[in-house]
């Protein structure tokens, strides 16, 4: 098969294992596409793992506990594909704390409060949903069927998200505050999420089938799923343009795509001290890895 | 049995399944960390079910006993209350020791006359089963190295001092309490 | 050392291939697949096995083209019209 039979393939809906033949510029991009994926689930539990300990009820902790440890689960499973991709999980830790490799943006952010807790797992989860579905068709099929899990977790995220959040709307005024307080924060990271609006048939990721949907059809997506969930709530969302128009494309003030550079390439509001914190805690039990993985013995 | 005394095992899971559960996503590797924060998981959930029976008996909510009382009010062990994260073989050893001891304190209970007590006691160690297999695993593969030789000796006499040191519980109270307490009495 | 693991979702669904784990023996493996792929109680059971104890089986030859073990190998339509035709049944449907 050459390059452009296979370029035909894979847009006429064709998938492949990892044993078939695949150009090495898809091979490429699979594993940098999904090492990226992989280090966003694993930077994700960061934030969300400090609000465990601080859990305000014991039905909250278990939820929270469970869903970075299905954030955790979903790391492994990507982490496994990019391996039998030809790159070892170690080398992708190693380029990840080295800071060489990317993560989503809204892992570079802090979190600040309990409402911070419950719009992550509402509104960030949310827009991660709208991507993740939009990979289950995707053109490398061991990618695709981990999606298939991963889709299914993380439904009950998104419920835990918004039981949070509607726990406390229906609670104090300083409740309500916390929530709003988090929206507003969040909303830069969240319009970001998606990616700045390359058209489709520009975005390499695309033309592979590795995603099957464009940036920006992905962010109308959201806003049209979630918008209303915001404001239905007496909630603001702090961007006046914001607004569905007649032709059901909603409208809104454009992002600073610098911004969001700057981000993803290191230089986010945390990524310093969290790259930090990875790169001490697998120092500090490299010494498991050596006694129990690399020397395999019978059990 | 008294609510006091359930209360000291209630404690125990709860402290032991709090501070595993800092583990949750920097453990040594990924199949671990799953596995690891199962164990977490459900050493709260059995402190849950413990308060509730306690909570019975003293008019109160397991939310209030979990949450709700002052640091040295706990009647947790010392050993429980150490903040171990991240030291990997300081964990297990005292995952070992807790696993042992808790099997004889549950097996024990399963007799007991309140049958709700002798129920609970024999879901619970249904799911420590799983708990001292994970403990032993990791056991076994230690068993040689030094560090973990050393954490063994230096953890074992703490399962019986039944006080837990104010020094390590009060920073994990603070911390386990800072949002309930910034809101009092909300619903969250 | 990479561990495959099968799933049953519940009684009456053959085993199927749910993902990959690393451990460094079978009891660890065990203990790992327990809780990625059972956790929540989705599965009634699971089979685990080192990765180099399958074999994966992916070329088949049939280079004359053997149709007689197949349903494509018996187009019957023409013989049954001529049948029809000779019992006088053919209007009768």
């Amino acid at each position: 098969m050459t390059d452009a039979e296979f370029l035909e393939y894979v847009q006429s809906g064709g998938q492949v294992e990892v044993d078939d033949w695949m150009p090495e510029e898809f091979r490429l991009l699979l594993i940098k596409f999904i090492e990226m994926h992989g280090n966003s689930e694993l930077m994700g539990v960061l934030p969300e793992r400090e609000w465990i300990l601080r859990a305000p009820t014991l039905q909250r902790k278990l939820a929270l506990t469970a869903k970075v440890q299905d954030e955790v689960g979903h790391a492994q499973l990507i982490y496994r594909v990019v391996e039998d991709l030809g790159k070892p999980r170690e080398e992708s830790l190693d380029d990840l704390v080295a800071g060489r490799a990317k993560f989503h943006n809204v892992f570079h952010y802090p979190t600040k409060t309990w409402g911070d807790v419950g719009v992550i797992a509402w509104l960030v989860d949310a827009a991660a949903i709208i991507s993740q579905k939009a990979l289950l068709k995707c053109s490398y099929a061991p990618y695709a069927r981990i999606m298939k899990k991963i889709c299914w977790e993380e439904s009950f995220h998104i419920l835990h998200g918004r039981d949070v959040v509607l726990t406390m709307m229906n609670g104090t005024d300083e409740q309500r505050e916390l929530v709003q307080e988090a929206v507003t924060r969040w909303w830069t990271p969240l319009m970001h999420f998606h990616g700045n609006p390359i058209p489709p048939d520009e975005d390499p990721m695309y033309l592979w089938r590795i995603k099957s949907q464009g940036n920006e059809e992905a962010r109308q997506q959201f806003l049209d799923g979630y918008v209303p969930q915001i404001w239905e709530l007496g909630l603001e969302v702090p961007d006046p343009k914001l607004r569905k128009g007649d032709d059901g494309v909603w409208a809104y003030t454009e992002p600073d795509w610098e911004e969001l550079r700057q981000v993803v390439t290191g230089h986010g509001p945390k990524t310093a001290e969290r790259l930090e914190l990875r790169r001490f805690t697998r120092e500090q039990t490299a010494w498991v890895r050596r006694v129990v993985l690399s020397n395999a013995v019978a059990a | 049995m008294s609510a006091q005394a359930l209360l000291e095992i209630a404690d125990d899971e709860l402290i032991l399944g709090w501070r595993n559960s800092e583990w949750t996503g920097i453990a040594p590797f990924l199949e671990e960390d799953v596995a690891f924060s199962s164990i977490a998981q459900n050493e709260i959930g059995h402190a849950r079910a413990l308060y509730a029976l306690a909570a019975e008996e003293l008019g109160t909510t397991p939310d209030e006993l979990a949450f709700d009382r002052a640091p040295d009010e706990y009647r947790c062990s010392r050993l429980v209350a150490l903040r171990l994260v991240p030291d990997w073989a300081r964990t297990i050893a005292r995952h070992h020791l807790y696993e042992r001891a808790d099997a004889i304190r549950i097996a024990a209970l399963k007799s007991h006359s309140d049958q709700r007590i002798a129920g609970l006691a024999a879901k619970i160690e249904r799911e420590e089963t799983y708990h001292r297999l994970h403990a032993e695993m990791w056991h076994e593969r230690l068993r040689e190295e030094p560090r973990y030789v050393e954490a063994l000796g230096e953890l074992e006499p703490l399962l019986e001092q039944r006080d837990a040191g104010i020094e390590e519980l009060a920073p994990l109270w603070e911390e386990m309490t800072m949002v309930r307490r910034s809101v009092p009495g909300a619903t969250w | 050392m990479i561990f495959e693991v099968f799933r049953r979702e519940r009684k009456g669904q053959p085993f199927q291939h749910a993902g990959s784990l690393d451990a460094p023996n079978a009891v660890f493996a065990e203990a790992y697949a327990r809780e990625q792929y059972g956790r929540r109680g989705e599965s009634a059971a699971l089979w685990i096995a080192p990765r180099s104890a399958l074999r994966e089986i992916d070329d088949f030859v049939d280079e004359l083209g053997r149709n007689y073990h197949r349903v494509d190998g018996y187009p019957l339509k023409e013989k049954l019209k001529e049948a029809r035709e000779r019992a006088g049944t053919a209007g009768d449907r």
